[in-house]
């Protein structure tokens, strides 16, 4: 037996009641494994944002199912999925949102205080994730001191440092220039190369270029490019 | 490094990269996949987290923390100083129309009827009484009085055998400790009062009430006249009047304590005089025979000057109504104040929200937050206020020399009370807050 897909959607539908009512995901199947890099690319209101809210248990299916890592996230109540989505899941933005007043430690530390991770790991974690981001010399630095690529960097650090299976990144490139973009994507690919699945949701075709898988959303459906 | 990022730590979950398939045969093989792990209690979001997270919240922008505190500072000030004016007042405006009863509390051995029919006392004022209350708040001086029973022997300025002279009557003979011509505001006319190396040395020294010495001749002591008590000689050292607590002491020969009980064998006094500052009359009347006797307060019956007047309670109904309202004006626009400031600051923080909602808050984890925040705020401007109010009462009553009187619990109380203003302003913020949807705050900026 192999492991199971990390995010596996099978006939997912996502209705909002109307009238009229809208149906923005249309019998969805998508199968993502463990160490996948994925992009979803569309147009704005092509369903991208509800893909990332199922994704990311921030919203249920109105049909269908969705299992995370082996487990059926239907039946789960609302304390349950913030556990799931904190231990699990790892958000990178295109705001960043990284907190203006706390350092870059405390700001990295945040993603443990919701997800569990024993209190006397939290610290050493938080340091290695943004040793691994290559931000060491800034670990006592404000968000606001930092460049937009730094800043960025600082939120894959707190995406991480859970130790989740999937990262899913919204726009992560979509405040930053073409140099630092790459760079920002280096770093995915290396996490990435580590195991971690990737789902990066863009705009960008370079970005959604160096995926392994690219799918795109038109309409509520799926296609996956070739 | 790498590796440590991927990897949870050994014994939690199985490394799932290298023997993954091995799992199989464990005993929770068909969790293997891991639903949500049970977190161990001392991991999860604790209050503490809640606290230190609301902190820095709250310390965010410090001159709006000022701003939005404000008015419940001013509410809650408003309210501790008119009930606390109230409750000084309550020592003040009846005693200014009676300022020596008001500070004059007298504490006696309680008496019980006894079986002969005469009163007998069930307490015993001991000797050191007078240094037991002194230590009490609200207490200036006291003294104690005993009554000397001399038997039949006659008090006289002079000896003489004249069988033909009329009876006369003696003045009566009391002993007082060196404080009590203070404690009952007598002045010395002449001459000076016994001192406490008097009574502790048991001299054979008197003073006079002003008309004893008059009936006994006596109008000057720089000469060191002598009375005799039968026959046994004291020198008299003053002569003293005043004394309206006990203005029978005027026609009295007035020795020392310590005299009285070497010379006469006086067993117990039988009067505490306290002399009190105004206002203060309630406590000392409570605590002064705990002071004196720890085991039996009960046997000693204590007059002090009443707290309640008629007076009193109209005056400060009027005056209380007033203040209470605007307090509690101030109070509501504070709350008002807090809720909109904590509004406000949900809607900056929307990224924030949806942030830690992403990271696994749960709706009632952003809530409690904001709650927290709202409670924090409210506590604070409840702890200023209360101080700032303690300190106006204390100090007008300084200026105006009242004995400031004030509830602990008032301001205990009131400074809970601004939390309460909190709690409820923070309601409806900490709705708003976990209602927002997170994607939406998280795309939005």
């Amino acid at each position: 037996m192999t492991r199971p897909a990390v995010v596996e959607l099978v006939d997912v539908t996502r209705s909002f009641p109307g009238p009229p009512e809208v149906q923005a995901l249309k019998s969805v199947n998508l199968r993502v494994d463990a160490g996948d890099y994925l992009s979803i690319v569309g147009p704005s209101g092509s369903g991208k944002s509800t893909m990332l809210n199922l994704l990311g248990l921030l919203d249920r299916p109105s049909v269908g199912e969705y299992y995370l890592d082996g487990v059926s996230t239907g039946a789960l109540d609302e304390q349950q999925r913030a556990a799931l989505r904190g231990g699990k899941i790892g958000f990178v933005f295109q705001a960043f949102h990284l907190l203006p007043h706390r350092s870059v430690l405390d700001n990295v530390l945040l993603a443990t205080l919701y997800s569990g991770v024993p209190r006397s790991e939290r610290e050493p974690r938080a340091r290695a994730a943004i040793d691994r981001v290559g931000l060491n010399h800034r670990v006592d630095f404000l968000p606001g001191t930092l460049s937009g690529g730094e800043r960025q960097r600082v939120a894959v650090a707190r995406a991480v440092v859970g130790s989740p299976e999937l990262l899913l990144a919204d726009e992560p490139t979509g405040n930053l220039d073409a140099t630092t973009s790459s760079e920002v994507m280096d770093l995915f690919e290396e996490l990435n190369a580590d195991g971690l699945s990737l789902v990066i949701i863009t705009h960008d075709r370079a970005v959604a270029e160096r995926a392994e898988r690219s799918i795109r959303i038109t309409d509520g459906r799926l296609l996956e490019l070739a | 490094m790498r590796l440590s990022l991927r990897r949870r730590p050994a014994g939690d979950v199985v490394d799932r990269a290298v023997d993954g398939p091995a799992e199989l045969d464990g005993p929770d093989a068909g969790q293997a996949w891991g639903a949500a792990r049970e977190i161990p209690r001392a991991d999860r979001f604790s209050l503490q987290d809640l606290l230190v997270e609301a902190s820095f919240g709250i310390g965010a922008k410090p001159s709006r923390l000022i701003m939005t505190t404000l008015g419940t500072v001013l509410g809650i000030a408003s309210l501790v100083v008119t009930v606390g004016f109230a409750q000084t007042a309550a020592g003040q405006i009846a005693n200014q129309f009676d300022s020596v009863s008001a500070t004059q509390v007298l504490v006696e051995p309680a008496t019980q009827r006894g079986s002969n029919g005469a009163d007998v006392a069930t307490g015993r004022l001991p000797w050191d009484a007078p240094e037991r209350v002194a230590r009490l708040a609200g207490v200036e001086r006291a003294g104690l009085i005993a009554d000397v029973d001399v038997k039949d022997l006659t008090v006289t300025s002079v000896p003489v055998n004249d069988p033909s002279a009329p009876a006369v009557s003696s003045p009566t003979v009391v002993a007082t400790s060196a404080d009590l011509l203070a404690a009952v505001r007598g002045d010395v006319v002449t001459g000076r009062y016994f001192d406490a190396g008097h009574d502790a040395r048991g001299d054979r020294v008197a003073v006079l009430g002003e008309r004893a010495a008059e009936a006994l001749g006596i109008n000057r002591v720089d000469s060191q006249p002598s009375i005799f008590i039968g026959e046994t000689p004291y020198t008299v050292i003053g002569i003293v009047d005043g004394m309206e607590r006990r203005s029978d002491l005027l026609d009295s020969v007035i020795l020392p304590l310590g005299t009285a009980r070497t010379d006469f064998g006086v067993k117990a006094a039988s009067e505490l005089h306290v002399q009190i500052a105004v206002g203060a009359g309630e406590l000392v009347a409570r605590q002064a025979p705990i002071a004196i006797s720890p085991n039996a307060p009960e046997n000693f019956t204590v007059t002090s000057p009443s707290s309640k007047s008629d007076l009193r309670d109209n005056i400060q109904s009027d005056i209380n109504v007033v203040f209470l309202i605007l307090g509690g004006i101030a109070l509501l626009a504070g709350g008002l104040g807090i809720a909109n400031v904590t509004m406000l600051s949900v809607m900056e923080r929307i990224g924030e929200i949806g942030l830690r909602r992403a990271l696994g808050a749960t709706k009632r984890d952003i809530a409690r937050q904001f709650m927290i925040e709202s409670v924090v705020i409210g506590l604070l401007g409840g702890l200023i206020g209360s101080a700032l109010g303690v300190f106006a009462v204390v100090i007008v009553s300084l200026v105006q020399g009242w004995t400031p009187i004030l509830d602990p619990w008032l301001a205990i109380g009131s400074a809970l009370l601004g939390a309460v203003v909190g709690l409820a302003a923070g309601v409806l913020p900490a709705r708003r807050a976990s209602n927002i949807e997170p994607i939406t705050a998280l795309r939005g900026s």
